[in-house]
């Protein structure tokens, strides 16, 4: 049902597009089962940063402070949106992988689910 | 023929007539501009009114006696607080980990009265039924008063503690007052009638309770004898907007079959926006308060199981069912309060109060008041973060989180089936990505996306560069974003944030106090120490 405001037609102009972040887009990152770190990380990237360059420049800065992170085997992660499980191509770019402004990207380690087994931290 | 002595003093009108004529006398018929030009707001949204008169305002309370009321309150209040100054009674709280709290309630709280002072302002000029108008007229009055109370009282903690000082600055800028801010401004641009459903039926009459037996008792537990005294004069307030609440409810749902379903959208809507901003309190309560009163999940069984449940059996017979997303409240009581302090702790350099982990004493309360979520879910991440404090390696987050476009929450908490997963909702709307940390968000945003398309984020405006103060240069070599938009949201690093633990209100206390920062983990600095080998 359309919403009803004083003014007819009324829609609020989007606050968040792309174009006003400087040539950057928004992506959200959470790692599954470490809820040490207990929201989607949000950080502007550039759509054509290549998907092993989030992998090596981007997620230590986030989430190396965790015991777990070091030990991360990065073939066997499992990767997913909210389209659904993708294996991404490293050397192409986030664009090229599907991941578009406001993208949430959750990963998950088999194996490593928190400190001592534990999905809480 | 005054003059002459032989008037007649005027006829003293009962109370009843006083007010017969105040709600009913100024209710005229306009006759040279159209009511539909005078009252221009009144029919969007859809609601119908047959008969205005029909509104009953139980406390028929006249101008001349609120005045009167009202001075009478205020003349006690600031008597008290006055003796509160004299005596330094700051310093009579159980410890300045208590005065955190108060942070929260002056930076968070006290400019919702103001809004709401606002937006009962304008219902006063929109409706046009007199008795709502006048009822509305003097509820906004008592929010003002509400303000400047909380202002006047905490002015005094403001002095000697961190963090205070810049409320009104602080509220339209830090990222998680944005919480608080867009749920009020998310009302006051509704319509007359769904603000008045929201703030005055689920705000008020819903969940006010939950905010206002805890905090005061919590208040006066702990010794704030100031804050206690202004809660007690909002009371009788409180109890006349509660009134209004459901004479509002009543009548809506009476004046029209029509009204039902619009009505039961706004309960539902407005009852989980309510919800979510009000579970601040859970921290509060759980984590904030040095001596606790009653923990959030028996907060919650009392004053919104067992109250809110009688109140919707009652409203049943009107069609109206209890708001949809009441479920997923009870699922989560045993979670938020440990999920937000986690949070904040995990952030703490970017809160504008400092933050500490709970004591051995209070993870012990917790999981007697939680048996079911607390040891297996949140003792095993504190005790590993102190274990990483102990270390010297203590854990901080330093990434901006995704945020919730209705609430404005962080996207933090978990599902109701499984709380190791996060509740990540998203909706796709004219082809961009919108995230919402629940379903009860979700619905609202599906709702009308029109609306909060527009939201004001904190993290997406802090990435577009626009939290930053005048002269700050984003290319310099030196630019460091996170202390940059620390400043721009009126925190001062370094002071109001971090540690509470060596931080400026804990040292400060011990030594003016000499008395423990922290009940619960004995001194901190030599201040105490000497003194207690002194005495
Ligand atoms: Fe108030
Ligand atoms: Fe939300």
């Amino acid at each position: 049902m359309p919403i009803k405001a004083i003014t007819p037609d009324y829609h609020g102009d989007f606050k968040d597009g792309v174009e006003k972040f400087n040539g950057n887009q928004l992506v959200n990152i959470h790692w599954e089962k470490h809820l040490m770190f207990a929201w989607p990380m949000c950080v502007p990237l550039p759509p054509g940063m290549p998907f092993g360059a989030l992998i090596e420049g981007v997620l230590p800065g986030i989430f190396g402070a965790h015991p777990n992170f070091k030990q991360i085997d990065w073939n066997a992660v499992e990767w997913k949106t909210s389209k659904g499980p993708f294996k991404p191509d490293l050397a192409k770019s986030l664009s090229d992988n599907g991941i578009g402004h406001k993208t949430t990207i959750s990963f998950r380690t088999p194996g490593l689910n928190g400190v001592n087994g534990n999905a809480v931290c | 023929m005054a003059a002459e002595g032989n008037a007649k003093p005027a006829k003293k009108l009962s109370l009843k007539e006083n007010y017969a004529l105040l709600t009913r006398g100024l209710g005229w018929e306009p006759s040279y501009e159209k009511k539909e030009d005078i009252f221009r707001t009144i029919d969007f949204e859809g609601v119908v009114i047959h008969d205005w008169d029909k509104w009953e305002d139980p406390f028929r309370l006249t101008m001349d006696a609120y005045w009167k009321y009202q001075g009478e309150k205020e003349r006690k209040l600031y008597a008290i607080i006055d003796a509160f100054q004299q005596n330094n009674g700051q310093f009579n709280v159980t410890d300045a980990r208590y005065v955190q709290a108060l942070k929260v309630f002056i930076n968070g709280i006290t400019e919702l009265e103001y809004l709401s002072h606002r937006g009962f302002n304008m219902l006063a000029r929109e409706f046009p039924g007199v008795g709502p108008r006048i009822a509305a007229q003097m509820q906004s009055l008592d929010e003002l008063r509400h303000a400047t109370t909380q202002i006047h009282t905490i002015s005094q903690y403001a002095k000697y503690f961190t963090g205070m000082n810049e409320f009104p600055y602080q509220f339209d800028r830090v990222w998680y007052l944005s919480i608080p801010k867009s749920f009020f401004e998310d009302a006051v641009t509704s319509g007359p009638f769904e603000f008045i459903v929201a703030i005055s039926f689920a705000f008020e009459y819903v969940l006010t309770n939950l905010a206002f037996m805890p905090w005061m008792s919590g208040a006066a537990f702990n010794g704030d004898m100031a804050t206690v005294s202004f809660g007690f004069s909002a009371q009788s307030d409180e109890a006349r907007h509660m009134t209004l609440g459901i004479e509002v409810i009543k009548f809506l749902l009476e004046q029209d079959p029509a009204n039902v379903p619009l009505v039961q959208k706004w309960i539902d809507k407005w009852f989980w926006r309510g919800y979510r901003l009000l579970s601040l309190l859970a921290t509060m309560m759980d984590y904030m308060l040095p001596k606790r009163v009653m923990a959030w999940n028996e907060a919650w069984e009392i004053y919104y199981e067992q109250n809110g449940g009688a109140l919707f059996a009652d409203l049943a017979r009107y069609g109206i069912k209890p708001p949809k997303r009441a479920p997923e409240t009870i699922a989560e009581k045993g979670h938020v309060a440990h999920q937000m302090w986690s949070v904040f702790y995990a952030n703490r350099d970017a809160v504008g109060f400092q933050m500490w982990l709970p004591s051995e004493e209070e993870m012990a309360w917790m999981s007697e008041k939680y048996p079911d979520t607390f040891d297996q879910y949140y003792r095993p991440r504190y005790e590993y973060w102190k274990a990483m404090e102990a270390a010297g390696t203590p854990f901080k987050n330093t990434t901006l989180p995704q945020l919730c476009q209705v609430c404005q929450w962080p996207c933090l908490f978990t599902d109701s089936g499984d709380p190791t997963t996060l509740s990540l909702r998203e909706t796709e709307y004219q082809g961009q990505t919108f995230h919402m940390c629940s379903d009860g968000c979700k619905d609202i945003f599906d709702d009308t996306p029109e609306k909060y398309v527009h939201a004001w984020l904190p993290v997406h405006q802090i990435y577009q560069g626009n939290c930053f103060l005048p002269g700050v240069d984003p290319t310099a070599p030196d630019f460091n974003p996170m202390y940059e938009a620390l400043r721009y949201m009126g925190i001062k690093p370094g002071v109001d944030n971090g540690d509470f633990k060596g931080g400026a209100d804990a040292t400060n206390w011990e030594k003016w106090t000499s008395r423990p920062a922290n009940i619960h983990e004995g001194a901190y600095t030599d201040a105490v120490r000497d003194s207690h080998i002194k005495s």
